[in-house]
């Protein structure tokens, strides 16, 4: 199966071991993900001016272009997924926004909101099942206790972008579960990492990453697996100066689902930059034999 | 704090500014405080998220103009998800910030970044970052 897919920024560049992951994995288990012949940046936050549809024409620009290659367009950074599918909603509700971005796109056609965008990860749950994946993993997570993280932007605002139950999904503590892990009931999954605040206050992106971690850690968890290139650095890189704060902090390593996905059908992981997190994971890895 | 208010000064230009660029009514808000009880940066703000309403809806946007708070919004949307009111707390604070930008420019300077952390920032958060800080 085929399916049209967006990058984007971040995992073009930075979180390439998490694209490299995910398109891996993601074709062992017979979905080709085929990147847009052409495609520029989603915008990276959703534009909340309800006045001004100038900062749509971004991600709508990719919409049509995906509208070309088919119905839907897969992507793996969740604020590209959260940026891209926010945006179809404004342009399916408002016909007169979308009027106004097609007039400034000036394509050939126009764009008439019809791309579904999904998540990899539900791709992997309906159409490949955790059944197929089950039966496709070669080396097992061994019980590993994982705390999946789902961060906000694939849960809010929940009429927009909720792919699960907003309030508690289960779709990447599923996955784990096929992978033969052990995934942990934590109450902080789709609490804020601090995201962009990382650049005006590290101090509270720390906070807020902290209350995320230790929750994690609290609960059981060997490992944090995240969605997100921004919620990964923040998680990760926090942790650096995080004992200095919090005195007698546990680190605990975060990883994408897709790199330990990948690890678990057995394939190649060397281009996933496993070793790129300032928390080593391969101890870990090596511990469960994923490695 | 003793303050004086009057139908004009209520309703005044500036709030006007805020419901229409954000899209909100902001009289919808009955002061329940759920988005300042789960709002997870709240701890950084000088003023509640739920206190940035109550001030807009007194017409006292001065105060929310010089307030931190919008500035600590990442726009995680949790409070818009349990707002029992529906308000999009989050266009409020990204009107207050727009506002803030148009009149006074830049909120953060990029050169007082050390490079080094500037190097490792994804690209999600450079773009991301920049566009909620600059003008």
């Amino acid at each position: 199966m085929k399916v049209p897919y967006f990058p984007g920024c971040t995992l073009n560049t930075t979180a390439k071991g998490f694209d490299n992951a995910v398109r891996a994995s993601a074709a062992a288990l017979g979905v080709e993900l085929v990147e847009l012949p052409e495609w520029n940046c989603c915008g990276a936050t959703f534009p909340l001016l309800a006045d001004n549809a100038m900062d749509l024409l971004g991600p709508a620009d990719v919409l049509y272009k995906a509208s070309l290659e088919g119905e839907r367009l897969a992507t793996a950074c969740t604020t590209c997924y959260n940026v891209m599918r926010r945006a179809n909603y404004a342009l399916k509700e408002d016909g007169e926004i979308l009027e106004k971005v097609n007039y400034f796109l000036e394509h050939d056609s126009d764009y008439e909101g019809s791309v579904e965008v999904l998540d990899v990860v539900q791709i992997l749950r309906d159409d490949v099942g955790w059944e197929g994946v089950r039966q496709a993993v070669t080396k097992p997570l061994n019980e590993l206790r994982v705390a999946a993280y789902y961060g906000c932007m694939v849960v809010r605002p929940p009429d927009e972008v909720a792919y699960d139950d907003p309030d508690n999904p289960t779709t990447l503590d599923d996955l784990i579960e096929a992978l033969g892990g052990q995934p942990v009931d934590w109450p902080h999954k789709t609490e804020c990492c601090g995201a962009y605040l990382a650049v005006k206050s590290p101090q509270a992106t720390q906070e807020m990453s902290y209350a995320v971690l230790s929750s994690a850690t609290r609960n059981g968890a060997e490992l944090v697996v995240a969605n997100c290139p921004l919620c990964q650095f923040n998680l990760d890189k926090q942790q650096q100066t995080m004992a200095q704060r919090h005195a007698g902090y546990r680190p605990i390593p975060v990883l994408y689902y897709a790199q330990l996905l990948g690890l678990a059908l057995g394939l190649d992981g060397s281009n996933y930059d496993l070793d790129k997190t300032i928390i080593a994971a391969r101890p870990l890895l090596e511990r469960v034999g994923l490695l | 704090m003793r303050v004086r208010l009057s139908k004009a000064s209520v309703r005044n230009d500036l709030v006007h500014k805020i419901e229409e660029i954000s899209g909100q009514d902001l009289l919808a808000c009955y002061q329940c405080g759920k988005c300042s009880a789960g709002c997870p940066a709240a701890f950084a703000m000088d003023m509640l998220p739920s206190q940035v309403i109550r001030y807009a809806q007194l017409g006292l946007v001065e105060k929310v103009l010089a307030s931190d708070t919008p500035w600590f919004c990442a726009a995680c949307q949790t409070c818009y998800a349990r707002c029992p009111k529906g308000v999009d707390l989050a266009r409020i604070m990204e009107a207050i910030r727009e506002i803030v930008l148009q009149e006074k420019g830049d909120h953060i300077t990029i050169n007082d970044i050390p490079p080094v952390e500037l190097a490792e920032f994804p690209q999600q958060l450079f773009i991301g970052g920049f566009r909620k800080y600059t003008a």
